[in-house]
């Protein structure tokens, strides 16, 4: 279990991506099957086992040590399952079972022996290794890197491209010993069969105004950029799932569109909520996501579609290698014939010149409307993000003039640097209230120079976090405002950034949070 | 037994006073007399008249103060050696805290107290270890004096650091420490591990090594990070002190791991607050388990409990029929409670 902890352990503290794809591709060379299966497993959450309670923990190591140093210690570390693990008595030398011997102890196990069994564990083991059991016998484990990480890891591992194993990741089963004979060349690459595997998508580039210039319209179609979520519905004999597009099973939350999925076949659309046929704001699709479960009220006060893009497979025919408009043309037969409920096609939009696109794409304010979808009409489906094939072009944002609040430091490269921005804009009783925060947008000159001001112009600290002077005025450029109950202005923007530094105009000018409510769609 | 301790060890603003000796250890204000346990600024302050210390302590009080201001006289006096101050028998024996470091041990008329000052067990090959001593009363710190503090051997920690070196070749690794005794014990325990490649110090860390090595303490090729080009310190180990590692300087170092050694590092969101990478738990203080052996094993019927986690420890003597009580003396803690 040493090895498996101290993976976890470092994933915990590492900022950085590529640490953390380092770190775990190190585990996955240097473990044996099955340990890093289960490792990895336990990194998809796909472990699953009768737990224990956290209580009955603490009144073990209560009974090891004492209430009263138990509820000084608690008091001080602030954790339960950290506090039970440090003040565990310790062992000389870590002598824990292997991750897999857990495993199948735990499963094994009636539930009411799980304490006893956890009790023998913890006093083999060292401190981060009992941590980590404790975490994930209580099913508290945060491991501190996505399992998307973890695939990109395994990528490098085998050579292969991560793609590859998103199309048979979810036909494999823990302690995946197919995927590392494969990665490692000893075995053929899983087969799918039939299972309701995801498929990689088709991703498109911003459109620049060079881009614009030299495209030839007439070998394109347009259509728009819906804000909601880009999904992949997917329904076989074997079983139907809804995936995000970055491969995240998400078809628990939204019952009511694998109910309509009665087809076979294998889609690319955008998830939405959608009531008496418009779109909601995003914040409502928000209202839906990451939810264990969906209650009854949920379903009808914030009923989910699909507006459908496009078509990567009717039945067990391929038509990823057909071309744009073929697959369109299918798309549409395929709707007309299966009329699937809670589902519409996203509509072409005819133009003869490009201006014309232009004029629509400004006026297109409507709130679930991001911009245009501009793709080659004999573009066929390819995986990832492809040249010259599809684009996206955003309207232009809408801005703000916000005084810089409070800073914090940014992670990695810039975790010596004031980096993340809480700005806000004045109310009627002339104090300012947070809007929002930005971490993007600026020059690497413009960071330094913020840096330098936020510590030599300090008010006050809390934590990690400076209070600063209110004099630095922000353009925040953001592509919708909705309204938010977290945020004590009760707005909140969306993919706000920092278009510039107004130094040109005193924080007391700054916009009015009138101004920014006025733009809440 | 003669007069309790109780009776002639007394806390006043200036700090810990042995009235019939007439000096105070570790005094908090320039005084007549002053006995220091060890260097660290909270417990070793300038412009006493007269100071008595070990020859290390000395050593280093006079590099970072300068000799003027470390004191008017300054007296050495080799562990285990005896001194009459007025009617009180000094002596000083191995605290096992940082280079020089010393219990302060009195006795007067047939009783006996130890002021400990800071101290560790675990073993460092840069200082002499902590001397068990029986006495009356013990005055014991308990700056990790909650049963969540189990240090790890330091060798472990070490192999950790070493582990990530490897495992990041390209990367500078700066491990924030304290300049004085954590960043020589590292460089120590390092060379114990193996690691004979040259080990590069921030501009403050390089005074008190070369006073260690004066004193004779083998410390093996240090060289300045300041100066040092970028590229030289890839796959390099950098000491810095704990301001500087998450801060602008450590901005010069090439995609830099952050690291810091530190007892408190054994609290997950001590280290993630500060934005430490790889923490290190490496202490110059006794963790909790050896608190209470080192109570056990002085074997003093009564224990006065100074900085730090005093009711926790306070707690724990009293289950086990030992009188304890705190010493509150205020300011120390400052530098070296890590």
């Amino acid at each position: 279990m040493k090895d498996f902890s101290e993976l976890l352990e470092r994933l915990l503290f590492s900022p950085g991506r590529n640490t953390k794809i380092s770190l775990l591709h190190a585990y996955f060379t240097s473990r044996p099957d099955p340990e890093r299966g289960y490792a990895l497993a336990a990194i998809a959450g796909a472990l699953d086992f009768p737990g224990a309670k956290p209580a009955a923990l603490r009144a073990m190591a209560e009974a090891r040590t004492d209430p009263e140093l138990f509820a000084l210690s608690y008091d001080f570390v602030g954790d339960l399952a950290e506090t039970i693990a440090l003040i565990w008595p310790n062992a000389h030398a870590d002598a824990s079972p292997e991750l897999p011997e857990i495993i199948s102890a735990l499963r094994a196990a009636k539930r009411d022996a799980i304490p006893g069994l956890v009790a023998t564990w913890l006093d083999a083991a060292d401190s981060s290794t009992r941590i980590a059991l404790i975490k994930l016998i209580t099913g508290g484990l945060r491991v501190g890197a996505s399992l998307r990480l973890a695939k990109l890891a395994l990528a490098e591992l085998g050579g292969v491209d991560v793609n590859e194993i998103e199309e048979v990741w979810h036909s494999l089963e823990p302690p995946y010993e197919s995927l590392f004979a494969w990665l490692e060349h000893r075995a053929p690459r899983p087969h799918p069969d039939e299972k309701p595997v995801f498929r990689p998508v088709m991703l498109a580039h911003p459109i620049e105004a060079k881009d614009l210039a030299a495209l030839d319209w007439s070998a394109h179609r347009a259509e728009w950029k819906w804000d909601g979520i880009r999904v992949q519905l997917v329904a076989t004999p074997h079983g139907k799932r809804l995936y995000t597009r970055n491969a995240d099973d998400i078809s628990h939350a939204f019952p009511e569109i694998i109910d309509a999925m009665h087809f076979h076949a294998v889609l690319d659309g955008e998830l939405l909520v959608i009531r008496d046929n418009i779109v909601a704001p995003f914040s409502d699709l928000q209202q839906r996501l990451n939810r264990k479960t969906v209650s009854a009220a949920m379903l009808q006060n914030f009923p989910a579609g699909i507006r459908l893009y496009d078509i990567l497979f009717d039945s067990d025919e391929d038509l990823r290698t057909q071309n744009f408009d073929a697959r369109r043309q299918h798309l549409e037969a395929f709707f007309e014939r299966e009329q699937p409920q809670r589902m519409d096609l996203s509509p072409l939009i005819k133009f003869e010149v490009h201006h014309e696109l232009g004029l629509l794409r400004d006026g297109a304010r409507e709130a679930a409307i991001e911009g245009l979808m501009i793709k080659r009409g004999d573009s066929p489906y390819l995986s990832g993000r492809p040249k010259g094939m599809w684009w996206k072009w955003k309207r232009e944002p809408l801005s703000v003039d916000a005084v810089l609040m409070y800073a914090q430091r940014g992670h990695g490269k810039r975790s010596s640097y004031y980096s993340d921005y809480t700005f806000g804009v004045w109310n009627e009783a002339g104090e300012l209230v947070p809007i929002g925060k930005a971490y993007s947008g600026y020059t690497d000159t413009e960071l330094a120079y913020l840096d330098k001001w936020i510590r030599n112009h300090t008010t006050a600290r809390f934590g990690p976090v400076r209070e600063v002077e209110k004099e630095i005025v922000f353009e925040v450029g953001f592509d919708a405002a909705q309204r938010s109950s977290r945020h004590k202005s009760g707005v909140a923007l969306r993919f706000p950034r920092i278009l510039r530094i107004r130094t040109d105009k005193p924080a007391a000018e700054a916009d009015q949070l009138e101004a920014v409510q006025a733009l809440i769609t | 037994m003669g007069p309790h301790p109780q009776t002639w060890l007394k806390t006043t603003p200036a700090g810990l006073y042995c009235e019939p000796g007439d000096f105070y250890i570790d005094p908090l204000r320039p005084v007549a007399r002053a006995v220091i346990s060890h260097a660290h600024a909270d417990h070793a302050r300038p412009g006493h008249e007269a100071v008595l210390a070990t020859q290390g302590t000395l050593a280093v009080m006079r590099t970072r103060m300068g000799a003027e201001r470390a004191g008017g006289a300054m007296q050495a006096l080799a562990y285990n050696e005896k001194i009459k101050l007025g009617d009180v028998t000094v002596t000083l024996h191995p605290a096992g805290h940082v280079l020089g470091s010393a219990q302060v041990a009195m006795e007067y008329q047939g009783a006996k107290a130890i002021v400990s000052g800071d101290y560790k067990r675990q073993p460092d090959p840069t200082c002499a270890p902590f001397e068990v001593v029986p006495c009356d009363v013990f005055v014991t710190e308990a700056t990790f004096g909650l049963p969540v503090f189990q240090h790890p051997d330091a060798a472990d920690e070490i192999a950790k650091l070493l582990a990530s070196v490897a495992l990041f070749p390209e990367r500078t690794h700066v491990v924030g420490c304290y300049a004085l005794g954590k960043c020589q014990r590292l460089i120590g325990e390092l060379r114990l591990a193996g690691y004979d490649a040259p080990i590069y110090l921030h501009g403050a860390h390089m005074p008190v090594c070369e006073t260690y090595r004066a004193e004779g303490v083998v410390l093996g090729e240090l060289r300045p990070a300041t100066v040092a080009a970028k590229a030289a310190l890839k796959g390099a180990i950098v000491l810095a002190p704990p301001s500087a590692i998450a801060d602008r300087w450590a901005r010069r170092m090439e995609d830099p791991v952050i690291c810091m050694a530190s007892g408190w590092m054994r609290i997950r969101q001590r280290a993630k607050a500060g934005g430490i990478e790889l923490p290190l738990i490496i202490s110059d203080h006794a963790d909790w388990n050896a608190l209470l052996s080192t109570i056990r094993e002085v074997g003093a019927p009564e224990i006065w409990v100074t900085h730090g986690g005093e009711e926790g420890l306070i707690h724990a003597l009293s289950r086990l029929q030992i009188r304890a009580r705190a010493l509150r003396l205020i300011g120390y803690g400052d530098e070296d409670a890590e």
